[in-house]
């Protein structure tokens, strides 16, 4: 509201500033703590990954069972961000603009992925689509198990995301446009999704980073078969524990580039939505 | 109107066959024979030990990454410093990153041919396959909660009382206990609980680092994962029935807390 009197303080007398602020001690101490916990950590993965040079990185990532790994580890990402794209769209507006009983129940639902333990998750949906269901489908140790999976992990992103900007929206364009005689559908596709563009977006790309990386829910019902169900991190994980952790290393430094990039792209469009908002 | 109930209905028989309907047949299938069998699944003792050890790692995790989170949403909030965009983003990192790819980075500073993890061995220290590499890795992969709950905040409330406290003569530590912290409690108190759902429900990274003995260094999501592949449907229906029980504890909390931060 007022950037300028946040600014203020950068103004004043250091004396005053050092009360203000925090003192160097916090800032200090927290990168210290982040350092140890998240930096140290990644640094040695790089270090691993890279340590016979680039050539040798590139043929330990770019063997054919880690190559399957990544395939489909990209596809059913791809897969997930599409159908999260609609339905998480159509679950945020179902939730701002429609009413029925038990809205606000089916609301704090949404967030059950994201408290749910992860190995539960993958349980959950073995109970129902596994050899024991109930349903008669069983996709037990299918690439469909595993998309499943990483719908059911996913689900909040998009929901979450979109919510608060549908909340937020006027209706006043929306109620012009159906004076003058446009489709529902018309009016949500040239009003309100441009507007939902940037939220969408940052909901999608947390949910591929989440998908690319997903482990808990996966391993259950994937049942690791290479070439065929195994993902990248049961790939990293299994090079691991057959003795080969440069191997891991390599995939790892991978996916850790891509989360990175990831978090870098949603900041850009935070940046980006927050300067065509004024 | 047909496209509204289209809409509606489409999205929520999604959330029912992707995400209700399996929870509620866990909960079924755990009760299936009555709470006999539920309570005796649950009372073994690799069942308790593993519930102990997942709520000792809590306690410990918790408290840090709070205090972690209040200092360094402050950091990155008030103070100025070059690269804060870049630790910005680091804090962000777990949220995004495969908890494999954490599990493997702890490895390889800990394990015997280790940065860390050689050194540590001589001086009769392990972290790996124990204690202290769960915790480790419990830490990385709980560390943005408070962070991200905390800052929003601090940028909305500004300095001006801060700095009228500090022009009458307070010091840093009684702004931070009088002014900032009562207007950041109810942030903390968010991000505390999502904090431990985490923490409670960690399982990728924990799987790389405990070693997963029964009754050793198996946390109560390892229980779950033992249990179903040695065939003890039971056990594993039971412990993931407890761990559904903390999660959705958790988003009754979450939903309580939402209306307090509203009211105040």
């Amino acid at each position: 509201m007022f950037p300028l009197a946040v600014d203020a303080a950068r103004f004043l007398p250091t004396a005053r500033r050092r009360a203000v602020g925090a003192p160097a001690l916090a800032s200090g101490l927290a990168l210290t703590y982040l350092s140890v916990i998240v930096l140290i950590p990644l640094a040695a993965i790089a270090a691993e990954g890279v340590q016979g040079g680039w050539q040798h990185f590139w043929e330990v990532a770019w063997n054919p069972e880690a190559r399957a790994a990544l395939k489909l580890t990209f596809a059913v990402s791809g897969i997930v961000v599409l159908v999260n794209a609609v339905t998480g769209t159509a679950l945020a507006w179902t939730l701002v603009r429609d009413s029925f009983a038990g809205k606000s129940i089916v609301n704090a639902l949404i967030d059950l992925p994201f408290a749910l333990p992860t190995i539960v998750a993958g349980l959950t949906l073995l109970a129902l689509y596994g050899p024991t269901g109930i349903v008669g489908v069983d996709i037990a140790f299918t690439r469909l198990g595993v998309l499943a999976a990483l719908l059911f992990v996913t689900l909040p992103f998009v929901v979450r995301t979109v919510q608060p900007v549908l909340i937020e929206l006027d209706r006043e364009q929306e109620e012009a446009a159906a004076s003058l005689g446009a489709s529902r559908f018309h009016s949500f596709r040239s009003i309100v999704l441009p507007h939902l563009l940037p939220a969408l977006l940052s909901g999608v790309a947390l949910a591929f980073a989440r998908a690319i990386g997903e482990f808990g829910a996966v391993i259950l019902i994937s049942g690791n078969l290479p070439f065929k169900t195994e993902v990248a991190s049961l790939y990293v994980f299994q090079r691991l524990n057959s003795g080969d952790p440069q191997g891991a290393s390599a995939l790892a430094l991978l996916m850790l580039v891509i989360s990175f990039l990831v978090l870098l792209g949603v900041g850009g469009i935070r940046r980006w939505a927050t300067r065509h908002d004024r | 109107m047909i496209g509204k109930h289209a809409v509606r209905y489409g999205s929520l028989l999604y959330l029912a066959a992707i995400l209700i309907a399996p929870v509620v047949l866990v909960f079924y299938r755990a009760f299936e024979h009555g709470p006999g069998p539920f309570w005796d699944a649950i009372s073994n003792p690799a069942a308790v030990h593993a519930l102990r050890l997942t709520l000792y790692v809590t306690l410990i995790t918790v408290p840090l990454n709070t205090a972690f989170g209040i200092l360094c949403g402050i950091a990155i909030v008030r103070h100025r410093i070059p690269g804060m965009g870049l630790v910005n983003a680091i804090v962000d990192l777990p949220l995004a990153l495969s908890p494999v790819v954490v599990g493997l980075a702890l490895y390889l500073l800990y394990g015997n041919d280790g940065w860390f993890g050689g050194f540590l061995h001589d001086h009769g220290f392990r972290v790996l396959f124990a204690t202290p590499g769960i915790v480790l890795a419990t830490l990385f992969i709980s560390l943005p909660f408070v962070v991200r709950e905390v800052v929003p905040v601090l940028r909305e409330i500004g300095t001006d009382q801060e700095e009228a406290a500090a022009t009458l003569g307070a010091s840093a530590f009684t702004t931070f206990r009088r002014i900032t912290f009562p207007a950041i409690r109810w942030a903390v108190a968010y991000g505390v609980v999502l904090t431990t759902a985490r923490c409670l429900g960690e399982f990728g990274a924990v799987s790389v680092v405990s070693g997963g003995l029964a009754g050793r260094t198996q946390v109560l999501t390892q229980y779950v994962q033992a249990s179903y592949e040695n065939f003890d449907q039971t056990g594993a229906y039971a412990a993931s029935v407890l761990l559904a029980g903390l999660a959705i504890l958790t988003l009754l909390l979450m939903t309580v807390m939402k209306r307090g931060d509203r009211s105040s």
